[in-house]
């Protein structure tokens, strides 16, 4: 992925989470908690599960729809951050070829089903963590983690690393781009000037720091970052949970999948 | 390399994000006492830092791949473990949020192992004693490489333990291990020596600037050997427990771990309570009830790797459950499709 890629992605996400819809104004603790509840049911299915995920890709598609969140960017970085998992599932259809089953004829293995099941997991999973920020603002995300009861000083950090991850990566850019100029194929771009150019980025930082800091003072910063939007759990907050849970525990303990094909083939014969 | 969400069990991975949230509690607790409120801008803002040097690429010597900063050792060096290990957990958490990378339930284990390890193991016990308070070049440089690849070697052992305890990988442990641990040994040289090479840049251009952060970073800063070992040691218990009261939950991959390490099946297993509720109630919905481990379990005798291994491994699977599961699938994942057209069909016209 090049530079302006990635930056252009993180700001993106970032003006994604300030639409108005149903999702974006559910409270963003309901959100945090609703999709740590997804992720581990997700997770929670044994090795070789595929037809029972199928039903959870119901929540990923409601948030897209409703949220307005274009469908085809989320699937873009789904892909982009898939080679590690990728590159350790695909020992199983290797190393595990008991064979497991017969479909139209077709023996599978073992190991591709565990392979498919870790795949179907990791879209889940991504994309759930990738749409919660593209519905809540990253602040809201630092306040719901503050009132959950998260540490101060590291929801202050968040809000830090987000304000001015914006401002160092266009400083960053300038560099890239200084060093490109300067330097004629590989040359200029090993590991010494590398260390160099982190120097210099580090140093602007600090002195950054600095000047942020007594810009803080002034404004009477007394260690903790109070919100003046207060959000309130209302009742379609706890509606949308209580769906959310009631959802994940039928699609957890009951083979929906399953039966909806048992009852599909029963009306084929 | 980061942990991903798909290959780690619910035990391994809030058992990890326990050990975390608790490290990560401990290193604020010691910081508010502390800290100078200088520090906290400064933190925030060094995260930003790592974040964006992480985006500037270099081409490793000899090899015309290309390498990124890692991070973990400047801050611990710069910052004192504890600043260090939460600007550290503040860069996971946004990449988890903004690159999905590892995922957020696999967030917990990557704190643990790219921030714990630098932080609480190796800059304490490793870099610390080893520099002190010399300013000599060369010294940084043998120690920060050390450190990198010590730190970077556990971070990897790290991700082949939590995948294997996971069990939803096939890969074994002799071979996991044989391909992570040689790349991590190249990439935490590499590492070491940027991380030198800054230390002593920022030593030789600015040396105040290391030394006014030193004096306003807590005093304390120093992290016991022994209050690690007590905390590792509880940690350790935490963990047993938590792992031993999923595994009779999801018999997987724990029973081939446990097995694997003593040589013997699954521990005597107790069946009351909400365990044995749980693994009723799995047994009963289960699309393939406890595969492999089915007969194993209810014949309680403790067998070996490979006679499991040639032991019938899939009961009760017949062709009709697996088409019911396939149709199923189609249907459901139909549907999915249809409700979300239908969403964005009523919203257009809404619109216009």
């Amino acid at each position: 992925m090049t530079f302006d890629d990635k930056f252009f992605d993180i700001g993106r996400l970032d003006r994604l989470s300030f639409r108005e819809t149903f999702v974006h104004r559910l409270d963003p603790r309901v959100k945090v908690i609703a999709t740590m509840l997804f992720l581990l049911t997700v997770i929670s299915f044994p090795k070789y599960e595929i037809a029972a995920l199928a039903p959870f890709f119901l929540y990923p598609m409601l948030l897209v729809t409703v949220g307005e969140i274009p469908l085809r960017f989320i699937i873009k970085k789904i892909i982009v951050v898939s080679p590690f998992v990728i590159f350790v599932g695909i020992f199983n259809p290797i190393l595990d070829t008991r064979i497991a089953a017969v479909i139209f004829g077709v023996s599978v293995s073992a190991g591709w089903i565990s392979f498919l099941s870790i795949l179907l997991k990791f879209a889940l999973t991504i994309s759930a963590a990738l749409l919660l920020i593209a519905t809540t603002s990253f602040s809201g995300v630092c306040h719901a983690l503050r009132r959950i009861g998260f540490p101060a000083l590291f929801v202050s950090q968040l809000h830090f690393l987000y304000r001015y991850l914006f401002v160092l990566m266009e400083e960053t850019m300038r560099i890239i781009r200084a060093r490109d100029m300067r330097s004629f194929g590989k040359r200029g771009t090993g590991p010494r000037v590398f260390a160099r150019l982190i120097g210099i980025l580090f140093l602007r930082t600090v002195d950054r720091a600095e000047r942020i800091y007594y810009a803080m003072l002034s404004r009477g910063f007394a260690g903790d970052m109070p919100a003046l939007k207060r959000s309130r759990i209302v009742w379609p907050d706890l509606a949308f949970l209580s769906v959310m849970m009631a959802g994940l525990w039928v699609f957890r303990f009951f083979p929906v999948t399953e039966n909806i094909g048992r009852i599909a083939e029963g009306l084929l014969r | 390399m980061h942990m991903a969400d798909a290959l780690l069990s619910p035990a391994v991975g809030t058992t990890l994000w326990a050990g975390s949230v608790a490290v990560g509690g401990y290193a604020s607790k010691t910081l508010k006492r502390e800290i100078d409120d200088r520090l906290i801008p400064l933190m925030g803002v060094l995260g930003a830092f790592i974040f964006a040097a992480q985006m500037i690429n270099f081409t490793i010597p000899g090899t015309g791949s290309s390498g990124h900063l890692g991070g973990g050792m400047i801050l611990a060096i710069i910052l004192g473990p504890h600043a260090a290990f939460l600007v550290m957990a503040s860069v996971l958490t946004v990449q988890a949020l903004f690159f999905a990378d590892g995922g957020l339930l696999a967030l917990g284990c990557n704190i643990w192992n790219l921030g714990v390890y630098p932080c609480y193991l190796v800059h304490p016990f490793i870099y610390k004693p080893w520099v002190g308070g010399s300013k000599s070049p060369k010294r940084i440089l043998a120690a920060s490489i050390i450190s990198a690849v010590a730190a970077l070697q556990l971070g990897a052992f790290s991700v082949v333990l939590e995948t294997l305890l996971s069990g939803k990988s096939e890969l074994p442990f002799g071979a996991f291990a044989l391909m992570m641990q040689p790349i991590h040994l190249a990439i935490g040289i590499v590492e070491g020596f940027v991380t030198a090479g800054v230390i002593n840049y920022v030593r030789s251009a600015r040396p105040e600037i290391i030394e006014s952060i030193a004096a306003s970073r807590p005093l304390g800063a120093e992290v016991s050997l022994k209050k690690v070992m007590v905390t590792f040691a509880v940690l350790a218990v935490i963990a047993g427990g938590v792992l031993s009261w999923f595994a009779s939950t999801y018999p997987d991959g724990l029973e081939w771990s446990i097995e694997k390490v003593t040589g013997k099946g699954e521990l005597p297993e107790r069946e009351h309570g909400i365990a044995a509720a749980l693994k009723g109630l799995q047994e009963m919905t289960a699309f393939l009830p406890d595969y492999n481990f089915k007969s194993a379990a209810k014949a309680g005798d403790l067998k070996s790797v490979s006679q499991k291994e040639a032991a019938p491994a899939w009961p009760g699977i017949d062709a009709g459950t697996s088409t019911a599961g396939i149709i199923g699938a189609a249907i459901v994942l139909g549907t999915v499709v249809l409700i979300g057209m239908g969403i964005r069909a009523v919203r257009r016209k809404k619109i216009s």
